[in-house]
C-alpha cells in the first residue's frame, strides 16, 4: 500500500462537488487533526454527506483537493486512502453471517480462511460480539447491526473512519448508550473519525470539531462549545438552538457597547468585541443565551445598573424535568425563551399570561455577523 | 390487577366461556357462496387435466373417453417404443435443450438489463418500451414475423436459432420485469460496501450482488423455463425441420387417436413439476441453508 505514513489528519482545500446545475459542494477549506473527533452538522441537502462520500472515495470532487496524511487522495480508491466507511443504514451484507460480514475485507484481500477467521475473532471479542458471529444481521437489533459495521470497518486498521448518520435508524435510548460507544471505539482505535448528523446534540456530545453547513458552505467550525456557546451568526445560532437571537436597529455607538431597539423594546445594551464596525441604523442580530436569562415579578427590585431589562409576559410554561422552559411573549420571531432550573423556578413558579421582567447582564449579549 | 372493578369480570369469563365451548360463530351466507365459486374453480382447473392423468393408465382396450378400461402403463411403453406416435423422444430432448439454452440466456440477459435499468441512460425508455412490445405482440405473428427474415436472408429456421430468439423474445421481458420487481429492493449502499472493503468490481458481483439476488435469479430461471418449455404459438412457423415437444403433441392430436396421447400428457407434467420442485427447492434450501447459520451457536 502507497499510503505508509499512516496519519489521519485531514485537509479540504477549495472542495466543490456539482450535480449537473446543483452545488452540492461549494468550495470548502477545512483541516481536521489526526486522531480527531469531527462531526459535520447540518440540515439534509447542505452538502455534509458528499463531504463525506468525497474524503470516503464514493465520489469525485468536481473541484478541489482532498489530503489524507499530507497526501491528496483525490481519484484514489477507498482502500488505497486507508479510509473506511459506516453508511447509514449499516450495509450489512443480508446473506453473510456477522462472523463472514467481518471478515469480508480479508476475504478480498484473499487472505486464508483460518488467518482470516483468526483476526475477525479478535475483533469480534473487542466489539463484543463473539455470541452473535452465526446470526445473520436481519436477526441482530439495531444497536447489534450497528457494532458488527463498525468492527466491519474497523478491521482493515484504517487511519480514518467515516460515519454517515450512524446513530438515525436507532431509537432515542439506544441512541445515547451507542453515541457513547462511538467515542469509547473511537478512543481505542485512536484513529481520526468524521461523523456526519442533523442532530445537534449527537454533534456537541461527540466532536473535537464540530463544522456547520449551510448549502455547501461551512458556516462554522470550531471546538464544540465554542459553536454552542459563541455562535458566528444567525443561521448557527439557531441550528444549534440554545440561543435567543434578537433582531433590531442599532440606536447608538457608544465606544465599546452599541444600544439596540427591537420592534417593542428600546435600550438593550450589546458590548462591542470589535469583530465588527456598527454604525447608527444597521440593522443586526444579537444572540442571548436561554440560559443566561432571568425573570422577576416587575417592580420586585428594580433596574439594576450593568443589566438589559425587558418588560413582558409569560405565553407558555413547559416542564422539562431538570429545567423549565418558558416561552415570552416578545421580540424574536422564534420565540423568545427562557431556562430557568427547576429549583429556582419552583420557589416562586410563573404560570401563563404573568407580567414579567426578564433581565440578563448586558455582558452575555452577543453580536452575530 | 385485584383493583379491577367488578363490572368488568363477568364480560371476561363470558368471553372465555365462548372459546372453552368451541362453539364458532355461524358464518354468513356469503362464506357459502364463495367457497362453492372458488371449489368450482379449482375443479375447473384441475379437472381437465386430472381426466388426462387417470385415462393414461389405461390398458391395452383403452380410448380417448371416459369409462375407464383397465389399468396398466402400457400406453407409457408405447409412447416410447412406436414409431407411428411420432418423435416424442427427440422432440423432448429437443426442448428441454432448448429450454436451458433460453434459460441461461434469460438469466444472464435479465440480471444484467435488471443491473442497467437501476440509473437513468439515454433512451431507456425507448428501450423498455421495446421490450414489453415484443411481449405484446401475438405470438404468432412475430414467430411468422422470424421465419420469413430467416427466409428472406438465406437462413434455414431450425430450433436452436430461429426458435431460439423467438423465444427468447417471450422470457426475456418476462425475466426483465421479475429482476425489476427483484432489485427495486437492492441496495446500492450493499456494493457501496463491498467497494469500500476493497472488493474488485468482479468480487461485487460475485460475492455480494449474485449471492443476495440468488432467489430472485432461480424465479426468473424458472420462468425462463416453462415458458419456453411449452411454447407453441412463437415456435410452430421458427423451429424449422424439427419439432419441439409442444409441437409434436400438437401434431399428435391430428393424428394419433390413443391413451397414449393422454402418456405424454403426464410424462411431460412430471418433467415439468421436477423443474418446478428444483428451483422452489433450491430457494428453500438457500433460505434454510441461510437459517441454519443462525441456530449454529
Amino acid at each position: 500500500m502507497s499510503m505508509a505514513s499512516g496519519k489521519g489528519d485531514i485537509e479540504l482545500a477549495g472542495l466543490y462537488k456539482r450535480f449537473g446545475d446543483f452545488t452540492a459542494v461549494d468550495g470548502v477549506n477545512l483541516k481536521v487533526q489526526d486522531g480527531a473527533y469531527c462531526c459535520f452538522l447540518g440540515p439534509s441537502g447542505c452538502g455534509k454527506t458528499t463531504i463525506l462520500r468525497m474524503i470516503a472515495g464514493h465520489e469525485d470532487p468536481t473541484g478541489g483537493e482532498i489530503l489524507i496524511g499530507g497526501e491528496n487522495v483525490v481519484g484514489l480508491p477507498p482502500v488505497a486512502r486507508r479510509t473506511a466507511m459506516m453508511f447509514q443504514s449499516y450495509a450489512l451484507f443480508p446473506h453473510l453471517s456477522v462472523r463472514d460480514n467481518v471478515a469480508f475485507a480479508l476475504r478480498v484481500r484473499g487472505i486464508d480462511k483460518a488467518q482470516r477467521y483468526r483476526t475477525t475473532d479478535a475483533m469480534l471479542e473487542k466489539v463484543r460480539l463473539t455470541e452473535l458471529a452465526h446470526r445473520l444481521p436481519g436477526q441482530l437489533s439495531g444497536g447489534q447491526q450497528q457494532r458488527v459495521a463498525l468492527a466491519r470497518a474497523a478491521i482493515t486498521e484504517p487511519r480514518v473512519l467515516l460515519l454517515d448518520e450512524p446513530l438515525s435508524a436507532l431509537d432515542e435510548q439506544l441512541r445515547i448508550q451507542m453515541r457513547t460507544e462511538l467515542r469509547r471505539m473511537q478512543r481505542e482505535l485512536g484513529i481520526t473519525f468524521v461523523h456526519v448528523t442533523h442532530t445537534q446534540l449527537e454533534a456537541i456530545a461527540l466532536a473535537d470539531v464540530v463544522v456547520v453547513m449551510e448549502k455547501g458552505k461551512i458556516k462554522q467550525a470550531g471546538p464544540a462549545r465554542e459553536v454552542y456557546a459563541a455562535p458566528r451568526d444567525r443561521y448557527v445560532a439557531e441550528f444549534l438552538g440554545g440561543q435567543n437571537v434578537l433582531s433590531g436597529k442599532v440606536e447608538s455607538v457608544n465606544g465599546a457597547s452599541l444600544t439596540l431597539s427591537v420592534p417593542d423594546t428600546k435600550g438593550i445594551v450589546v458590548p462591542l468585541d470589535g469583530a465588527r464596525t456598527v454604525t447608527d441604523g444597521d440593522r443586526i442580530d444579537v444572540a442571548v443565551r436561554r440560559d443566561d436569562i432571568h425573570l422577576r415579578r416587575p417592580g420586585s427590585s428594580g433596574a439594576q445598573a450593568g443589566w438589559n431589562a425587558v418588560d413582558t409576559r409569560i405565553r407558555t410554561v413547559e416542564y422539562q424535568g431538570s429545567f423549565v422552559k418558558v416561552m415570552l411573549d416578545t421580540m424574536a420571531e422564534g420565540g423568545f425563551i427562557v431556562y430557568v432550573p427547576e429549583r429556582e423556578f419552583f420557589q416562586d413558579p410563573f404560570e401563563s399570561g404573568d407580567i414579567v421582567v426578564a433581565t440578563w447582564p448586558t455582558e452575555h449579549s452577543r453580536l452575530l455577523a | 390487577m385485584s383493583a379491577t372493578s367488578p363490572a368488568i369480570i363477568p364480560a371476561t369469563k363470558r368471553a372465555r366461556r365462548r372459546v372453552v365451548d368451541g362453539a364458532e360463530p355461524r358464518r354468513p351466507w356469503t362464506f357459502w357462496v364463495l367457497a362453492t365459486l372458488f371449489a368450482s374453480y379449482v375443479l375447473a382447473l384441475y379437472g381437465p387435466m386430472l381426466c388426462i392423468y387417470v385415462l393414461s393408465f389405461q390398458d391395452i382396450r383403452g380410448g380417448l373417453v371416459f369409462p375407464m378400461k383397465g389399468l396398466s402403463v402400457h400406453w407409457f411403453i408405447d409412447l416410447f417404443t412406436q414409431v407411428r406416435t411420432g418423435d416424442v423422444k427427440g422432440g423432448f430432448e429437443r426442448s428441454i435443450v432448448l429450454a436451458l439454452l433460453v434459460t441461461v440466456l434469460t438469466v444472464v440477459g435479465s440480471f444484467m438489463a435488471g443491473l442497467a435499468f437501476r440509473q437513468r441512460f439515454k433512451g431507456d425508455g425507448v428501450v423498455f418500451y421495446l421490450m414489453i412490445g415484443s411481449l405484446v405482440a401475438p405470438g404468432l405473428v412475430l414467430g411468422i414475423g422470424i421465419g420469413l427474415l430467416f427466409q428472406y436472408f438465406g437462413l434455414e429456421a431450425s430450433w436452436f436459432t430461429s426458435a431460439l430468439g423467438a423465444h427468447l423474445s417471450w422470457t426475456l421481458p418476462f425475466g426483465v420485469l421479475v429482476m425489476f420487481a427483484v432489485m427495486s429492493r437492492f441496495d446500492r449502499a450493499w456494493e457501496e460496501a463491498a467497494r469500500d472493503l476493497g472488493a474488485t468490481r468482479w468480487q461485487i458481483i460475485w460475492m455480494v450482488v449474485v449471492p443476495i439476488l440468488a432467489p430472485g435469479l432461480l424465479a426468473v430461471a424458472l420462468f425462463g423455463f416453462t415458458l419456453s418449455y411449452d411454447e407453441f404459438s412463437r415456435t410452430l412457423q421458427t423451429s424449422g425441420p424439427l419439432n419441439t415437444l409442444p409441437l409434436e403433441i400438437w401434431a399428435m392430436t391430428l393424428n394419433v387417436t390413443s391413451p397414449s396421447l393422454y402418456a405424454l400428457g403426464t410424462v411431460t407434467t412430471l418433467a415439468s413439476f421436477l423443474i418446478i420442485g428444483i428451483c422452489l427447492g433450491g430457494i428453500v434450501w438457500i433460505q434454510k441453508r441461510r437459517a441454519t447459520r443462525i441456530s449454529v451457536h
